[in-house]
């Protein structure tokens, strides 16, 4: 299954490459990773996107919550949580119906023209995986050039409705971990 | 705050707001170490920490160096050092080459959890990335292998770097930290001198057992009808040992140690079945095959313990005491877990026994008498043995002859391998920190300078180094530094003139293919101790052996003991790789 960690680690150089060093030595795998600054500038966030059965995600946390300079690790998969992807995408769009065509994709996905010249144009698209995945798909056959993407980031809902408490919802959540 | 914005130091190697009066980056280093106790360092100068040398010269009554003569032993030595006592071992190498030197030290204290750290010099800072003259990126290099390590780029932050280092290595599950100071910074001097005020920005995570786990996880062993305690080094690192004792005693409970937890409870107990795993005795895997409880302390399901995961202790409960949550649910998925120090666990399994009835007790203990009877029958029908011999000395009699030449009472460290295990099933230990072996990692060359660290740590202990003739090859440089500071360490080498362990993989598994295991083309050991200045002694037939590790253990000084040995003796029982007790080869 996929899940998407959530990882507060010290502003520090090295850091990223220490956890991006402990997924290669212990066989995790990294679908996709991206980071930046917390709201405190002393700490970034690193999200990363990864597989595997609840027993490898619960050591991939373990592990990483090994690390000195790592603070917390969060599955935001576990609770309700906004994922979202940017992607830069170069597509074919010359003047008449091809570009007709793209500019109507563009905005059924609310996507963004960012740059055009007079064969092509680059939109820009955000959303989960699944929508952007399918507006590159609905692209390729128009003729897609270069894609870009930044890989996920991810942050939990607020809070609207009473939840059962913190506590027992991580313990239920964790199995073995007591 | 450890990050903090570096100086450019390019043009200058002193800031222009601090003058000559303020301490060097070599001088704070110094008086952190000292602020941490350090009495001890094992090293090897070069040019990157010229600076820190200067400096370790002049606080020479304080610190003692000792010199080593390849950074692999220093690192070795601090780990001899570390297990003997419980303390952090220190290391200080150069730049490059001896900080790459001193990586196969470092991932053996990481695989076996010993507290370390290692200070290596580095370029200077406008050097560091230019492929400079020994040049190398140590802090990439050993990030797999430590639990954390620093490149400083600011001597103000160097007594809070080596005050968090201590605290990281010994910390929870202890551990090699690695320190890698640039030339210039050990050189900078900066207006820095309150080493008292420091504080670690970083919080730590404490590990304490929970109190209703440890009811349930107690009740649990009462219940059991066939439980085994697996324990393993965490024993040692807990200082649980005389808690373990007692609680195994209160309920009668069969004890199997691993190879790092050998010495975690005595040998030669009534209670104790010996050691675990791929060479462990018959009892020991038979009773954690057909154990419907193992209680897993202080251990970490190594797979030279468990055979084949999915077969291991098929019908059994699990219970899994550690400090360190990573290495709980890894291999195996415990029934109940415990997060946190063994000494605790046990201590709140005693006293919770304690309240328990005399009769609760009692019939808890009346219910495993059958599972003791079970046990006593594989111990008698499958003992550890061997077939002795008239005219070869058997590598197995050396150990039991070593064990009544110093009364069970040496220190033993080993390289790895064959002489490794023969050590670890023919020499009873009885008390923790007695055994310093290389267990995660399997270093040749990993018995003469652990056993150099832990003679000077322990003066007036029999510490043996008993090796095989390939690994003593591996460090046998460091008799020099025996020499040099006095330290009189025996060495008993087992030479059969192969490389044993893999011969004997290649003899069962691999048809007899005895492909480059012949190491008999060798330097005369009697004389090459005595060509450093130590003593040699050599048996060759059966009759000698006893004169010979006598006249060995009491040469005052270094004395070096070649046991030659039979040749193609195997290690039973054995336990095929990837497979279970079952499975198990007696003879």
């Amino acid at each position: 299954m996929r899940h998407t960690l959530s990882i507060t680690v010290a502003d520090e150089p090295g850091e990223l490459s220490r956890i991006v060093g402990l997924f290669s030595a212990r066989g995790f795998n990294i679908e996709t990773i991206s980071v930046g600054k917390s709201l405190d500038p002393r700490w970034s966030r690193v999200t990363i996107v990864t597989r595997g059965d609840d027993r490898t995600i619960q050591q991939i946390v373990k592990q990483c919550e090994r690390l000195a300079r790592v603070r917390e690790v969060q599955d935001v998969t576990t609770r309700p949580h906004i994922e979202r992807e940017m992607a830069l995408i170069t597509v074919s769009a010359r003047a008449g119906t091809e570009r007709q065509e793209v500019l109507s994709l563009v905005s059924v996905f609310r996507a963004k023209v960012v740059d055009i010249s007079h064969t092509e144009m680059i939109v820009e698209a955000s959303g989960n995986k699944e929508k952007v995945d399918t507006f590159i798909e609905l692209l390729r056959p128009i003729g897609v050039t270069d894609i870009t993407r930044t890989g996920h980031i991810a942050i939990n809902r607020l809070a609207t409705r009473e939840e059962t408490p913190l506590a027992e919802e991580e313990f239920a959540l964790s199995g073995i971990r007591t | 705050m450890i990050a903090r914005q570096h100086i450019d130091n390019r043009f200058a190697t002193v800031a222009p707001d601090e003058t000559s009066e303020m301490p060097t980056g070599a001088e704070i280093l110094i008086q952190a170490l000292v602020a941490e106790g350090v009495e001890t360092i094992f090293g090897y100068p070069g040019g990157a920490v010229l600076h820190i040398y200067d400096e370790l010269w002049r606080a020479r009554e304080r610190i003692t160096h000792y010199l080593v003569r390849h950074e692999q032993g220093a690192v070795h030595m601090a780990e001899g050092y570390a297990r003997s006592t419980g303390r952090v071992g220190v290391v200080l190498v150069t730049s490059g080459p001896g900080a790459t030197n001193a990586v196969t030290g470092i991932a053996n204290a990481y695989m076996d959890s010993t507290p370390l750290v290692v200070i290596t010099g580095q370029v200077p800072k406008h050097l560091i990335g230019t492929d400079a003259f020994q040049e190398v990126d140590t802090v990439g290099i050993t990030r797999p292998c430590v639990k954390h390590n620093y490149l400083v780029r600011d001597a103000r932050d160097l007594a809070a770097v080596v005050r968090e280092a201590f605290h990281l290595a010994r910390s929870g599950r202890p551990g090699p930290v690695v320190i890698d100071i640039p030339k210039d910074v050990s050189a900078q001097r900066v207006n820095y001198s309150r080493l008292d005020h420091v504080s670690f920005p970083f919080s730590d995570k404490p590990a304490s057992v929970d109190h209703r786990s440890a009811e349930h996880a107690l009740h649990t062993i009462l219940n059991a009808k066939r439980p085994v305690l697996y324990i393993g080094g965490g024993i040692t690192n807990s200082g649980a040992g005389d808690s373990l004792l007692s609680f195994a005693e209160a309920l009668s409970l069969p004890v199997s140690p691993t190879l790092m937890g050998l010495g975690g409870f005595p040998s030669s107990h009534q209670l104790c079945l010996g050691m675990l795993g791929m060479h462990g005795t018959y009892a020991a895997n038979m009773a954690v095959a057909e154990s419907d409880l193992l209680v897993a302390l202080g251990v970490r399901f190594d797979d030279r313990v468990t055979g084949k995961l999915a077969t291991f202790a098929p019908q059994a409960q699990v219970i899994h005491v550690d400090i360190d949550p990573a290495n709980i649910g890894k291999n195996v998925v415990p029934t109940l877990a415990l997060t946190g120090d063994v000494r605790q666990a046990l201590d709140q399994f005693y006293a919770l026994a304690q309240q328990q009835s005399v009769e609760r007790l009692q019939e808890s203990i009346k219910q495993r008498e059958s599972w003791w009877e079970q046990i006593r029958g594989w111990q008698r029908s499958q003992p550890l043995r061997y077939a002795g011999s008239q005219n070869q000395i058997k590598p197995q009699t050396v150990i039991r002859e070593l064990h009544r030449a110093t009364k069970g009472e040496a220190l033993i460290t080993t390289d790895v391998g064959q002489h490794q295990m023969w050590v670890a099933q023919f020499y009873p230990f009885t008390r923790t920190r007695q055994l310093i072996t290389s267990g995660g990692l399997g270093t040749m060359g990993f018995g003469l300078p652990a056993a150099i660290g832990a003679q000077l740590a322990l003066r007036d202990q029999m510490v043996v180094a008993v090796v095989g003739d390939g690994g003593f090859q591996m460090t046998n440089q460091e008799i020099a530094t025996a020499i040099q500071y006095g330290l009189p360490v025996k060495v008993l080498i087992m030479n059969n003139g192969y490389l044993g362990m893999v011969r004997q993989w290649q003899e069962m598994f691999y048809d007899r293919t005895y492909s480059e295991v012949d190491i008999s083309v060798a330097p005369d050991f009697v004389k090459l101790a005595e060509a450093y200045g130590a003593a040699g002694f050599r048996a060759e037939r059966p009759e000698e052996l006893r004169d010979v590790i006598e006249a060995g253990l009491n040469h005052k000084g270094i004395a070096v003991m070649d046991i030659v040995v039979s040749k193609e003796e195997n290690v039973f029982p054995i336990v095929p790789a990837g497979a279970n007790a079952r499975d198990m080869i007696v003879q």
